[in-house]
């Protein structure tokens, strides 16, 4: 294949990519910034939301959009009530201690991952996309539905900008982000708002999962990969910073997809957590992080 | 129980007596539990018992599920009849994750706490590699379903057989004239990144290359991998033939990828079933497959040509014509390889027999009686077909399958015969000491 369609082809795949990373990283970073929670049982809620999305979809039957949009709808708000009930179970009883969180969600994870396991089962199992429109190109094809991620996760991107700048709850969001103490003097519900949050964190998760989920499959142990790509992308990005996590999202996304497609995909993986060394090293706050108060 | 630092302080919460008691109670409960029975001695009428090391869970658990239902199946078959030497058969499964340090420690589990009197049942070849030195140390014969040449290569040790799945080398050497022949003399490999997949990297380029074709790119893919567009521009333009041979669960989605990179503009396909095994061939975005052809190791759909003893097998394993679940059509097994368990259990079911094997302490008669092995005839315990064992290096040589997708169904078009797939021997187990 000649260079021209061999980078386009590898910047879609990238783009891809991005797309669901900058969603699953954003609700890690949402989380972190304002409940300084590390949440390691976030790439769990990622794997609920693919694994809902199946149960969803076969329970409907017709034509596969009508399956797969009441899972875009359902799959998230079940996965965050689930998210809120350990919100309310488990971190609010160790009060938000950082170290203690990250244990509790250390457990958090096995017990979501052994549930899915034991209710779901081992398989891998295929949703079907809405449509399957294939996108011939002069060089090779490409799925249309591929490219439709990309323009949803946009849609939701800026859906949450908006809610983060434009609204009273993002107002207080950031607030409580700025400094959790004074925000509670001046009224505040900062639980409230933890439980929130925590839920919301967990929604983006199950969304973007339910986006890839017709072009991977639902299966018990795919959590792993996202949380870990989705550390790598708050930390270069920078913790809490909406802009530091799509700008950084993109970058690994892409990079991931052009060092894949042209050299080999255990390479882009050493390059991304080569990057997150340097960042750690050179700016340890993140490309776009403010240093902590 | 946090201390205004926020650090858990143990020291804080006093252990009551009572709870102490309660702790001890729950142990000594525990140890006198079922399971941590000590058996005595094995009675002459004591049920033969076979651990079988299963993929419940990881990339081989649809393997794992249908190689349970198929022991079964053989098992209550056996046990029908007689049992072995008039014992019934009594089957432990533990789960090895398919992952090979797991695998070994379930060897060790089997040797040291179940007292079984063999392991069995595994298929990944990375798990076989990883808990072989566990079944030589164990002295613990070890029955594999695998399909890699490992066992075959003589390098594993003495208590390892595979005599009831073919292995990979032979199955490439006997398939290779019909792929340069009928398929295309330009060959791009596909292949996992672990050691079943080094082993279509190694020995079809020879294969080939004996008939006049050539492999002009090798792809090795991650066993894990979620995604493999990214990997496909890498298939050289000039490419006439491509054989794919995929594992684990996102199979599916690498032939569906497959399809919508080439749609119906493709080049001949050539694939272990493998790359769709559990997985329905009529899932929606695999159409491009019509017209492409697999190997399996025994028919996923019902023949014409089925013997008796083949509608016998696929009844009593519970799978229907078109080789799914009876009653769940959309449970679709792995046919093509679970048959070697129900014939690895028949066996070992003959070399007990042979060996006039009583306890662990026959294991060694047992490896013998194995060894010497040397035909076993297509019938009800053989249903795939005929086959030839090679007790030197512990493996069997049987026929091959090729299959074309034809009307949505799987349809033989190609069987091999058993000399197709003979090779020298690369070593000998049996100068190895027991």
């Amino acid at each position: 294949m000649h260079f021209g369609p061999h980078l386009l082809l590898a910047a879609l795949e990238g783009l891809v990519t991005s797309a669901v990373l900058a969603l699953t990283a954003l609700g890690l970073s949402l989380v972190f910034g304002v409940m300084r929670v590390v949440n390691v049982a976030h790439g769990e809620f990622f794997m609920l939301g693919a694994v809902l999305a199946w149960a969803i979809s076969t329970a409907i039957s017709g034509h596969p959009a009508l399956g797969f949009l009441a899972a875009l709808v359902l799959a998230p708000l079940i996965v965050g009530l689930i998210a809120l009930v350990a919100e309310r179970l488990v971190l609010r009883r160790l009060n938000y201690n950082p170290e203690a969180t990250i244990v509790a969600t250390i457990g958090m994870l096995y017990i979501i991952q052994q549930l899915a396991l034991t209710f779901y089962g081992p398989e891998a199992r295929p949703v079907e996309p809405p449509f399957s429109y294939r996108i011939l190109l002069p060089w090779f094809g490409y799925s249309g539905y591929k490219l439709s991620i990309i323009a949803a996760s946009a849609l939701l991107l800026v859906a949450t900008w908006l809610v983060l700048t434009r609204t009273k709850i993002g107002l207080v969001m950031r607030a409580t982000q700025y400094d959790s103490e004074t925000a509670q003097a001046f009224g505040i519900p900062v639980t409230r708002l933890y439980a929130g949050v925590f839920a919301l964190g967990a929604m983006l998760a199950a969304v973007a999962a339910v986006l890839i989920v017709p072009i991977s499959q639902a299966h018990y142990l795919m959590g792993q990969d996202p949380l870990l790509l989705s550390f790598i992308v708050v930390i270069i990005g920078g913790l809490g910073s909406l802009r530091g996590t799509v700008v950084a999202a993109v970058l690994i996304g892409l990079s991931d997809g052009i060092i894949s497609v042209f050299f080999s995909p255990t390479l882009a993986k050493i390059i991304a957590t080569l990057l997150v060394a340097m960042v750690l090293v050179f700016r340890p706050q993140g490309l776009f992080g403010t240093t902590s108060r | 129980m946090t201390d205004k630092n926020g650090f858990f302080d143990l020291s804080r919460s006093a252990l009551t007596r009572r709870t102490a008691l309660k702790g001890l109670a729950a142990g000594a409960g525990l140890a006198v539990a079922p399971g941590f029975v000590r058996y005595s001695q094995a009675q002459s009428s004591a049920p033969i018992k076979i651990g079988f090391q299963s993929h419940r869970t990881g990339i081989g658990a649809a393997y794992g599920r249908w190689y349970e239902k198929t022991t079964a199946a053989a098992v209550k078959a056996i046990n029908d009849s007689g049992g072995i030497n008039g014992r019934p058969v009594d089957v432990i499964i533990e789960d090895d994750g398919t992952d090979p340090g797991r695998g070994a420690e379930v060897v060790g589990k089997f040797a040291s706490q179940h007292k079984t009197d063999i392991v069995y049942g595994t298929l990944f070849s990375h798990v076989v590699i990883g808990s072989a030195p566990a079944a030589g140390e164990a002295k613990m014969p070890y029955f594999v379903v695998s399909e890699g040449h490992h066992v075959a290569s003589t390098k594993l040790n003495r208590y390892i057989f595979q005599p009831g799945i073919t292995d990979v080398k032979s199955q490439i050497q006997s398939m290779a004239p019909w792929i340069a022949a009928n398929a295309g003399k330009k060959v791009t490999q596909i292949f996992p990144d672990f050691a079943f997949g080094y082993d279509h990297r190694d020995y079809l380029p020879p294969a080939l290359k004996a008939q006049g074709a050539e492999v002009i790119a090798q792809i090795a893919i991650p066993p894990t991998e979620s995604s493999f567009t990214k990997y496909f521009p890498q298939i050289p333009a000039e490419t006439e033939v491509i054989y794919h041979v995929m594992v684990g669960p996102a199979v599916l989605t690498f032939v569906k990828e497959l399809g919508e990179f080439y749609g119906s503009n493709r080049p001949q396909l050539f694939g272990f079933i493998d790359s769709l095994e559990a997985t329905d061939i009529n899932s929606p975005g695999l159409e491009f497959l019509d017209g492409s052809h697999f190997w399996e190791g025994s028919p996923r759909y019902a023949q014409p040509d089925d013997s008796p003893a083949q509608k016998a097998y696929r009844a009593a394993v519970g799978i229907d014509d078109n080789g799914a679940a009876v009653g769940d059509p959309k449970d679709v097994s792995t046919a093509a390889h679970m048959f070697g368990c129900w014939e690895t259990l028949y066996v070992v079911k003959k070399a007990m027999e042979d060996a006039g094997y009583k306890g662990p302490e026959d294991r060694a008669k047992l490896v013998e009686a194995t060894e010497a092995l040397t035909e076993f005839a297509e019938g009800p315990e053989h249903p795939q077909g005929p086959k030839t064992f090679n007790g030197k290096i512990h493996q069997c040589f049987g026929i091959q399958n090729i299959s074309k997708v034809e009307g949505g169904r799987l349809n033989v078009v190609h069987k091999t015969k058993i000399e197709d797939g003979l090779y020298e021997p690369e070593g000998d187990y049996t100068t190895q000491t027991l």
